[in-house]
């Protein structure tokens, strides 16, 4: 195992700089959170009575949860090896005999953690609020890592074709927090007209954040089995888009 | 011997199709203290980007101690140190870090990156500054972090781009010291510079690249006694309409007063006034139209070509 140093050394530097830089990588989803407890459960969630046979809170908390995991893992990634890519000290880790594979799982290594990290301080929040606890634990955790997986791998990609720091910030701004809103956070997509409904279901991170709920209630949106496949096949399909970017040097190389 | 590193062929054609290098071979021996030369945009950079995996190739073939960069490219890195021209380090890392993780990304050990790290920085006059973040280094200092960063792993090649711009003398001065004496211990280097005294100085071969191509590639003892002719002017008290004939030197007429003479440093300076008295001409005065290496970089960066080799009589 040669290339276990390199990737501990990686991935050491990675959980390094988000911990250092705490107040602004884990504190900001702590205090969002905390805020959409307070206005949806002790607000508004009273007028909005039940979603889905439970109590309104109880059915948001889980998907606030994955949203904070999928915004920080991806932002983790994209800003971390942009900036690595800016700075050029990328370089170092060029010039040096690390495999491709082993950049890449540093650096999503490094936005697990930081999804995980945030993840669990936002849930704690979550189990503060409410009384919600998790039904299928293994679910959760499979979840939980899958997701963050998957949105670290799109934050490398992102990074990768990322020429200025306006190009890291239009996915997340655009694409990810549109997917996120419309991925069923805060209503079950059964409320919509068919016509909505059925383009929800082409939303991926409705399949994460209804699994995720699942684990958590026992009630989704979808079929559970389909939800880890297509999270899995993602995951799939970014792994192999990312080594491609790599092994081309897209990006990285002249 | 050893070869250290060996390039045949090498060429580079960027993206936006403008062509870097136009086919370069190159040789450098185990323990050899290389410099390359050559004027802005040469193509030193794109050179060295190659060889350490930094830039892609568009064909050609770099072996470095026998190790093929395309079947062989880890075994090829492990050998090779770095020091960039632009600063390439993480700003808001401490010096220390920056340096075990380099040693870190080579597949050392944290305990052992450390000590080697220490050692490495010691050596650079850096030590002290190991909990500095490096941003706030001066530039000197930043150099030479680049320098220790790039002994981490301990390389047998260490190829320095530029590693004294912007270095003070003094500092200047100790850099090479250190250099010559990481050279006797065995680290073959090979160093671009714009400072051709400094090549004179640290580097037993040298080559010239200039529009991406080598125009010169020898021992610098070599180089330098071929230049062992030296160029004066001279001003002479009567006009003359032909530049005079004097056996074993090369007269050029400039103009009626002013001859250039081309004076092979075995037969002086004295025989040639002498032998132009003789002929009645009389010098009134002499000046050095330039020196060694500085005349020669010229005349190839200005020519294009290899000046050829003279024989001396
Ligand atoms: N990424 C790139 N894309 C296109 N052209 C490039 C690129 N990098 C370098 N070049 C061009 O290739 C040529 C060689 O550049 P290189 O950096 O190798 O020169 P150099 O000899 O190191 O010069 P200097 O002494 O100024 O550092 C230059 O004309 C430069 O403009
Ligand atoms: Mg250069």
């Amino acid at each position: 195992m040669r290339h276990l140093i390199p990737l501990q050394t990686i991935l050491f530097k990675e959980i390094h700089r988000f911990i250092r830089i705490w107040p602004q990588t884990v504190l900001p989803a702590a205090i969002t959170t905390s805020l959409y407890f307070l206005i949806f459960g002790g607000l508004i969630g009273r007028q909005i009575g039940s979603m889905a046979g439970m109590p309104y809170l109880d059915y948001i908390v889980p998907g606030v949860v994955l949203m904070s995991v999928i915004t920080n893992a991806y932002s983790n990634v994209v800003s971390s090896f942009y900036s690595t890519k800016f700075q050029r000290h990328i370089e170092e880790l060029l010039i040096a005999p690390v495999p491709n594979w082993v950049i890449l799982a540093g650096y999503v290594g490094g936005g697990i953690a930081r999804g995980l990290a945030v993840g669990v301080v936002v849930g704690g929040i979550g189990v503060l609020f409410t009384h919600v606890h998790p039904f299928h634990p293994w679910i959760v955790a499979a979840i939980l890592l899958l997701t963050a997986t998957l949105l670290s791998l799109a934050g490398f990609i992102n990074a990768i074709y990322a020429n200025s720091f306006d190009d890291i910030s239009i996915v997340p701004n655009f694409v990810l927090t549109p997917l996120v809103y419309l991925g069923g956070v805060f209503y079950s997509i059964d409320l919509l007209p068919e016509f909505w409904r059925k383009i929800s279901l082409g939303n991926p991170i409705l399949y994460m954040i209804n699994a995720f709920r699942y684990g958590f209630l026992g009630i989704s949106d979808v079929r559970i089995d389909v939800a880890f496949g297509i999270i899995g096949g993602a995951i799939l399909m970014l792994l192999v888009w990312a080594l491609v970017l790599l092994r081309r040097g897209t990006g990285l190389k002249s | 011997m050893t070869q250290a590193l060996s390039i045949r062929a090498l060429r580079k054609i960027y993206k936006n199709g403008f062509e870097a290098l136009r086919g370069i071979d190159l040789d450098v021996q185990a323990g050899d203290f290389f410099a390359l030369l050559g004027p802005n945009g040469a193509g030193k950079s794109t050179t060295i980007g190659i060889i350490s995996s930094l830039v892609n190739k568009t064909s050609g073939v770099v072996e470095v101690f026998g190790h093929s960069l395309d079947r062989e490219r880890e075994a090829a890195k492990r050998c090779i140190g770095l020091v960039p021209q632009e600063i390439n380090f993480n700003q808001f890392e401490t010096v220390l870090n920056i340096v075990v993780n380099q040693a870190g990304f080579y597949g050392i050990r944290r305990r052992e990156a450390r000590i080697r790290a220490e050692e490495c920085l010691r050596q650079l006059a850096l030590w002290d500054k190991r909990n500095t973040v490096s941003r706030t280094l001066s530039g000197g200092m930043k150099r030479r972090l680049m320098i220790a960063r790039a002994l981490a792993h301990s390389p047998r090649l260490l190829i320095l781009d530029e590693p004294t711009a912007g270095v003070d003398l003094e500092i200047r001065r100790s850099m090479w010291d250190f250099l010559r004496r990481i050279n006797r211990e065995g680290t073959t280097i090979i160093l671009t510079t714009h400072y051709l005294e400094e090549a004179e100085n640290l580097c037993r071969h040298i080559a010239i690249i200039n529009h991406g191509r080598i125009v010169e590639h020898s021992r610098m003892g070599d180089l330098l006694a071929r230049l062992h002719t030296s160029r004066y002017i001279l001003e002479i008290a009567n006009s003359v309409d032909r530049a005079p004939v004097v056996a074993g030197y090369r007269l050029e007429r400039l103009d009626e007063r002013t001859l250039a003479a081309e004076v092979p440093a075995e037969l002086g300076i004295h025989r040639l006034f002498k032998a132009l008295a003789e002929q009645g001409i009389e010098v009134i005065a002499l000046r050095n139209a330039a020196n060694r290496l500085e005349q020669l970089f010229v005349d190839l960066v200005e020519s294009q070509r290899p000046v050829p080799v003279r024989k001396s009589a």
